[in-house]
């Protein structure tokens, strides 16, 4: 018997069975497309993630307190770690020819009352040159300037979302607001600049770094944002921080600069954990499908072991029943293999049109590798119920009720 | 002339729970080319055993079996199934036709594990159903025909392969007397045309269409063995 007569036998067999070789199918479906839709949300995840540091601004490096293994670079608050203080980003700009920018941030949350309304927000203190570095732009009044900082003015910048919150539509320029106790005077709204890396650029109010050391009382910066003069001198602009603020941490390397490639990194890696975890649990359900497919060629076997004595009188040899059944089994898992494709892939594109804060995106692998894996399910937990059904002894197999 | 079948000194035990059984112990026959044989006894007696062993679909514990001189004994099991496939036509008291496969394909069966294609194998069981006279049933599977109708697609498939033996194990058992009487006009007809027959059967009418009858008794034969 060729391949397309084996096929075609255990085509027969699985019609005469629609519904329970559908329910046996769908095993293997909702494993297939289990494994397609949750790599999908993790490729994803990973594409918005490269989306956000995108408009982080390019040749940006950010120096953050702590020195932690290669990877991370959160401040975990240990003791022995000395933190970022202003004069640290006036010496990197002062002594890197590379550096365009270093803006030491200070941030911090506050309650900003003007006229009865109050919104809880982030306050960032700043410099002049936060908003060139990261590509923002003004819609109304000025940005801070060199003079505010250096005369620790009261003033801000307040994003869109806490304008409007507010003063609704009316002009705030000039206007007094209360950030905490202190009174500050609004010189400016951002344009809109949306989400970046889970911070909403719209709802954060932008102050002097200098008074923001006041208004927090205290003089740790939650980072130095740096912009290299441009991707060249990237690395040469790390460099000279690195060396700079050794000297001035006595030797120590208790910071840690970071770049969006690194970054990126850094996201890549989480993410690729993510997926890995998402697709080895979906693989969980595609395994579970295949037991179900065993299950019932066994029973299959068992039900057919008259068929079986029939095929071997009449001149089948144990190889044309292993390769029926395996058939069987395979041909079971492949069309359930497609069927997952089909309905993972459906459901990967329907997703983001329902669901707008999960971003999908099919990976063309991860269709490829279920599919074989699918398909490898079927031959592997075939065999057993297949070499049962070869090795039956005729005379037995024939006199079986 | 070389016989068609040479069985000597053939034995068969089981083991049923440590005792062994012995189904045959001890047959000596000869089928020759063309002869129409009934198996008789009663049951118990080995007949079924028997057939089945010169079948090829069992093998004997100890004896010798030469089918067109070619020793049988030392083949192996795919070689056992090559040699049903080619030479042997069986014909079961329970018909023990494919339940979910038209008759057509029932028919076809035999040819599918020689290597016959689809399209030959078609023609060649359609024409073998016409010569059963069952051809405007082609279509119908096992469930929708009667017993003896069911018989004679399971007589075709026997024959599609052209065997050189077509083996019997109470081919009337299931049928009422005159389906009973049409399937042995059948055999009859064929052993005309020069098909050598081995038939087991426990009733004497069905025996008496066979030109030569043996006996077995507790795994011997008392009687028509040469």
């Amino acid at each position: 018997m060729d391949v397309i007569e084996v096929a075609a036998v255990s085509w027969d067999s699985l019609r005469c069975n629609k519904l329970r070789s559908f329910l046996t199918m769908l095993g293997v479906i909702i494993g297939v497309a289990a494994v397609i839709l949750l790599v999908s949300i993790g490729e994803g995840a990973r594409r918005y993630i490269r989306k956000e540091l995108g408009g982080l601004g390019t040749n940006i490096l950010i120096v953050v307190p702590g020195k932690t293994a290669k990877e991370g670079g959160m401040h975990m608050g240990a003791s022995s770690v000395r933190k970022l203080v202003y004069d640290d980003a006036v010496l990197i700009k002062r002594r890197s020819i590379h550096v365009q920018y270093a803006v030491p941030v200070i941030v911090g949350t506050s309650r900003v009352k003007q006229a009865g309304n109050v919104r809880d927000t982030y306050i960032v203190g700043v410099t002049e040159e936060y908003f060139p570095a990261r590509n923002l732009s003004i819609e109304l009044g000025r940005a801070i300037n060199s003079n505010d900082v250096e005369a620790r003015r009261r003033v801000c910048v307040l994003g869109r979302t806490v304008k409007r919150d507010l003063f609704g539509d009316a002009n705030p320029l000039g206007a007094p607001v209360k950030l905490g106790d202190a009174r500050y005077r609004v010189v400016g709204v951002m344009q809109r600049k949306g989400v970046t890396l889970g911070y909403d650029l719209d709802d954060v109010v932008f102050i002097p770094t200098t008074s923001a050391r006041e208004l927090f009382d205290t003089d740790a910066l939650l980072n130095i944002t740096v912009k290299a003069r441009s991707e060249q001198v990237l690395e040469a602009a790390k460099r000279d921080i690195r060396r700079i603020l050794m000297r001035r941490h006595a030797g120590r390397e208790d910071f840690t600069i970071m770049s969006q490639d690194e970054m990126l990194d850094v996201m890549g890696k989480v993410l690729n954990i993510m997926t890995a975890v998402l697709a080895g649990i979906a693989s969980i359900s595609l395994v579970v499908g295949g037991i179900g497919i065993m299950n019932i060629m066994l029973v299959s076997v068992r039900e057919r072991t008259r068929e079986i004595g029939i095929r071997k009188a009449v001149g089948a040899k144990n190889r044309d029943i292993l390769l029926q059944f395996l058939a069987e089994s395979t041909v079971l898992s492949i069309t359930g293999g497609l069927g997952g494709i089909v309905l993972g892939g459906v459901t990967a594109m329907l997703i983001p049109l329902f669901v707008d804060f999960l971003p999908t995106e099919i990976a063309w692998w991860s269709v490829l590798l279920a599919f074989l894996f699918s398909a490898m399910v079927g031959v592997f937990f075939g065999v057993y119920p297949a070499r049962k059904a070869a090795l039956y002894d005729p005379i037995v197999a024939l006199r079986y009720e | 002339m070389e016989p068609l079948i040479h069985l000597q000194g053939i034995r068969k035990s089981y083991s049923l729970g440590g005792a062994p059984l012995e189904v045959l112990r001890g047959i000596d026959l000869q089928v020759q080319r063309g002869e129409f044989i009934a198996v008789m006894g009663p049951s118990g007696s080995g007949k079924s055993t028997l057939l089945n062993i010169i079948g090829c679909l069992d093998r004997p514990t100890e004896g010798l079996y030469l089918l067109e001189g070619m020793d049988v004994g030392s083949r192996t099991d795919e070689e056992l199934a090559e040699i049903r496939n080619r030479k042997m036509g069986f014909v079961f008291q329970s018909f023990n036709l494919l339940p979910r496969m038209s008759a057509l394909k029932n028919v076809e069966l035999p040819l599918l594990y020689s290597g016959v294609s689809a399209g030959e194998r078609k023609e060649r069981a359609y024409a073998m159903l016409e010569r059963v006279g069952l051809a405007h049933r082609a279509g119908h599977n096992p469930s929708e025909l009667s017993g003896g109708e069911q018989q004679r697609v399971a007589i075709a498939r026997a024959l599609i392969n052209r065997p050189v033996i077509i083996l019997a194990d109470e081919p009337t058992g299931n049928l009422d007397s005159r389906s009973g009487i049409d399937i042995m006009e059948t055999f009859k007809a064929l052993h005309r045309e020069g098909t050598t027959i081995v038939l087991v059967t426990h009733e004497r009418v069905v025996a008496d269409y066979a030109e030569r009858m043996i006996t077995l008794k507790d795994g011997v034969c008392t009687d028509g063995c040469y």
